[in-house]
């Protein structure tokens, strides 16, 4: 019987948040957190979380598992509760809304102030803009990230600072278009990027390398960034 | 772009680096002195009181004093502006936020002056 723990609150009747037990047969099943969920929201259709595609690719069920930041449609049991416990919070840091569920302006915010889209002012050609294939792999471990926010809210300096600091998957698609040879504004990029909070107070302690469930490197990323600025001003 | 006038030199890039080049002459100094301290033969008032004789030992221990008043400035306004914010304490965060930053500033321009002091001194 898997014993599960269950971080429960909503603001019209809750004056506190709590934890809640809950226990369910999985039957010996190496079941994904998300199936476990779902069971249990048939149990208690109270239970309130975000999920949608139910493998890995949209982002929508980043939580916080076991004490460890991912996507609940990707993490077996076998891993995320291997003595039988499983414990489920919201993503550290933003505000909940209601039970698993987070506010994400905060982090939508900073990822709007990157301008995550090409920019380029030469007039189009007539069929695509091409890449040389070498030009395209610099663009392998940046493209693949699915803003689950994982990374972000395991992040101190964004618990901290997520009005100033871009945090780790904003800076991660910063890097995305600064490396993008068919983007044109590398340097007001750069230039946007060169306060002390919006990169600089990434200390390298990598924790978002550690959640990421796409197995993707921000802290490489940034400091990609950091050389790059580096190379502009010495 | 988020404004700052209280970090080391203005710019993220500059405090980065100095923070870097800082650590490194600590670390050669503090190799330097504990090495000397270890490795020379009947070390005592005398040998020691000869090395800090020499000028370039003096110029040496004033850059390690400055490396650490940066290092110490750039590290501590991290802290500070990591715990000591408004969204965590409320408006009055600024005003204790300015007064930190003035204390360290005072301990900084105190330490600078009397270690010129103490180099130079003896």
């Amino acid at each position: 019987m898997l014993k599960i723990s269950i971080y429960r609150y909503n603001p019209d009747t809750d004056s506190a948040p709590y934890m809640k037990d809950y226990e369910l047969d999985t039957k010996g099943k190496d079941l994904m957190v998300l199936d476990v969920l779902e069971q249990l929201k048939v149990q208690d259709p109270s239970l309130t979380f975000r999920r949608s595609c139910r493998e890995g690719v949209c982002g929508s069920d980043g939580m916080n598992i076991s004490g460890k930041n991912g996507l609940a449609c990707i993490m077996p049991l076998s891993q995320a509760a291997p003595r039988g416990k499983l414990v489920l919070r919201p993503l550290p840091g933003l505000p909940v809304v209601r039970d698993l569920v987070v506010d994400m302006e905060q982090f939508y915010s900073q990822y709007k102030k990157i301008e995550p889209y090409l920019q380029n002012d030469t007039p189009a050609p007539a069929i695509e803009r091409l890449q040389s294939p070498e030009e395209r792999a610099k663009l392998d471990g940046l493209y693949e990230c699915i803003l689950c926010a994982c990374c972000s809210t395991a992040c101190p300096s964004f618990w901290w600072n997520p009005d100033k600091f871009i945090g780790p998957a904003g800076l991660l698609q910063a890097y995305r278009f600064l490396a993008d040879s068919r983007d044109e504004a590398t340097d007001e990029r750069l230039g946007k990027l060169d306060d002390p909070f919006s990169v600089f107070r990434c200390h390298g302690i990598q924790n978002c390398v550690s959640v990421c469930p796409k197995g993707l490197n921000p802290t490489r990323a940034i400091g990609h960034i950091r050389n790059m600025l580096l190379a502009r001003a010495v | 772009m988020v404004t700052a006038i209280t970090n080391f030199g203005r710019s993220g890039l500059y405090d980065w680096l100095i923070q870097r080049i800082s650590a490194v002459i600590l670390l050669a100094y503090t190799l330097f002195i504990v090495g000397f301290i270890f490795f020379s033969k009947d070390f005592g008032y005398v040998s020691w009181s000869a090395l800090f004789d020499q000028f370039w030992v003096r110029l040496f221990s004033l850059i390690a004093l400055l490396s650490t008043v940066a290092h110490a400035w750039i590290g501590l306004w991290s802290v500070i502006t990591d715990y000591l914010t408004n969204r965590m304490l409320g408006t009055k965060a600024t005003l204790l936020r300015i007064l930190t930053q003035t204390l360290l500033g005072a301990v900084a321009l105190v330490y600078t002056v009397w270690g010129i002091e103490i180099l130079w001194g003896i």
